[in-house]
């Protein structure tokens, strides 16, 4: 446990001291900041003309929550992708091969770094709307459990990443890999609107609609479940792939 | 069973990639206080014996090691024992000296309240108080060597891996790596590599010279090394015929200016008995040398004949 700790500290210290970090922070904040604003304005202006059917909350849940899966499917390959491919670049990984760590130890140690900062960019998705809680009365538990999925979506994400960029020693092909297979288990939800008996499998397997019930502030322990599966089963074959390196 | 002062054993260590052996049959042995020098030219498997010895390749066969612990059941426990200098310094180029040092000192399992000390004493000993601040990829290539070198003994090992350590460096941090080294060997074992003869000589007490996946040669270096000669200065020289009677020797070249090149047998050394000669027979002795081979010759003749060799068969097979 200490040595994922270190491991993931040092982790979070490099991703913090490379510019990557700092851009992906500025520019995604940016692009939340406008969804956000959109939303409130398109909530300020519909609530003079409508009933209070549809709550603030709604509007910040499944507007700026409902976005930000999509720009952390593009940001999480970004973030995952030296993991590992850049260490085998640079050598660096034999120092954590004769190190007196387990393989399991360095990918938790990596895995716990990358969410480290993951988590910071959630804190600050989820202090928007929280900036309105002075003037309205907001479904916290909603907005919670949108937060929620976000962060095991995440998770997800980077898990999977992090396994794509330990086939390779190239970032840019982890990026564009690990992108690519998490877009078509996300689109696995197309083949589910199809009309066949596997439809529920695809459905069942597909990324984006175990969190479609989260946003909409539904908790089904069957959707954590989901995400935290998908998460260990990328985990175990990541540490299997480092395990495969040197025989 | 191992005896206790054995710190590293490696036991018919085999390494093949596909029909490739890169290592063959490897058997090693080093015990506290020895530093072995491997030698070898490129390509000879020296770096692919260096990676299983420190758990960063599996053997096909065979098995390593240390302080007991076998590398493959007690991987965590032998590593704790293990610092490992490779090819490529392992550092992160955004990292400072100090960040990167504390960053290995944990990952050796140092207590935090030890990491500073253990950071500044390892700083010391490879020259680096003074860049501790500095961005490790803004530092040059030799700085760089020195950080890999601060990385392999910040938790003082017992059984040190260096694979080319001195490369990159100017010949001031040379003559302090290898004081360093030398200065390690006392209380630890020390494996190195290098292509530098000399820098093998000067700071080795056994020298083992790898050619294709073989060990070709594993000696000590101060040992008398393979067949000597006697090189003979006489004034008023006899006939070769009465020197090679003389017991012990096994052949006689006639060199320039009386001087002869007596080639000994094993063990022999008829240095007196020459003498003795010499006042008997009035020859006028100049010049008596016992010479025993070089380092470098006994590289050569190891590694080049095997290459002729080698490429011999390959014409064989053309033709």
């Amino acid at each position: 446990m200490k040595n994922v700790l270190t491991i993931a500290a040092n982790e979070t210290r490099r991703i913090f001291v490379s510019p990557l970090a700092w851009a992906v922070l500025g520019i995604s904040q940016l692009i939340f900041g406008y969804i956000f604003s959109g939303a409130v304005i398109q909530y300020v202006q519909n609530s003079e003309t409508q009933d209070q059917a549809v709550g603030v909350s709604d509007y910040v849940g499944s507007g700026l929550y409902g976005s930000a899966t999509i720009i952390l499917l593009l940001i999480l390959p970004l973030m995952t992708m030296r993991v590992f491919s850049e260490e085998r670049k640079s050598g660096t990984l034999t120092l954590l091969f004769s190190a007196p760590v387990t393989l399991i130890e360095i990918v938790l140690g990596k895995f716990v770094g990358v969410m480290v900062f993951v988590i910071a960019m959630l804190g600050l998705l989820a202090i928007m709307p929280a900036s309105l809680l002075p003037a309205v009365d907001l479904d916290v538990g909603r907005l919670a459990a949108g937060l929620l999925g976000l962060l095991l979506l995440t998770m997800a994400f980077a898990a999977c990443g992090m396994f794509i960029s330990s086939l390779t020693r190239e970032p840019t092909i982890a990026a564009i890999g690990s992108f690519a297979a998490l877009l078509v288990i996300w689109l696995l939800k197309m083949p589910a609107s199809f009309d066949s008996a596997y439809a529920p499998v695809f459905d069942y397997l597909s990324l984006i609609s175990h969190y479609q019930d989260l946003i909409s502030g539904l908790f089904d322990s069957s959707d954590v479940v989901y995400y935290l599966l998908f998460t260990a089963l990328f985990l175990w074959l990541t540490v299997m792939r480092l395990d495969m390196e040197r025989n | 069973m191992v005896s206790p002062d054995i710190l590293i054993e490696a036991r018919g260590l085999t390494r093949r990639f596909g029909p490739n052996v890169a290592v063959a049959d490897l058997n090693l042995k080093l015990a506290q206080g020895e530093i072995l020098g491997l030698l070898g030219p490129n390509g000879a498997g020296k770096s692919t014996t260096m990676k299983m010895l420190t758990g960063n390749l599996a053997p096909s066969e065979g098995e390593v090691f240390i302080k007991n612990r076998s590398l493959r059941e007690d991987a965590v426990l032998a590593k704790q024992q293990l610092g490992y200098l490779p090819e490529q310094p392992p550092v992160y180029p955004e990292l400072s000296v100090d960040e990167y040092l504390r960053y290995c000192a944990g990952l050796h399992g140092i207590a935090s309240a030890q990491r500073a000390d253990a950071v500044a004493s390892a700083k010391r000993d490879c020259g680096l108080t003074e860049v501790g601040r500095r961005v490790i990829g803004n530092l040059s290539k030799g700085f760089q060597q020195r950080v890999g070198l601060a990385q392999a003994i910040i938790h003082r090992p017992p059984v040190v891996v260096l694979d080319e350590p001195t490369v990159g460096l100017d010949p001031i941090q040379i003559r302090e790596i290898r004081a360093l080294i030398r200065d390690l060997g006392r209380n630890h074992s020390v494996i190195l590599s290098s292509h530098i003869l000399t820098e093998i000589q000067a700071i080795c007490g056994r020298v083992m010279i790898v050619n294709r996946g073989r060990v070709v040669y594993d000696a000590p270096v101060d040992a008398q090394i393979g067949s000597r000669s006697l090189t003979l200065g006489l004034a008023r020289p006899p006939a070769a015929q009465a020197l090679a009677q003389i017991a012990g020797v096994c052949g006689v070249d006639a060199l320039d200016n009386g001087r002869f090149r007596l080639s000994l047998e094993a063990g022999a050394d008829p240095r007196e008995v020459l003498v003795a000669l010499a006042v008997q027979g009035d020859w006028g002795l100049r010049e008596l040398r016992m010479e025993s081979k070089t380092l470098e010759e006994i590289f050569v003749e190891l590694t080049s004949s095997d290459a002729a060799a080698a490429a011999e068969a390959i014409l064989k097979e053309a033709a």
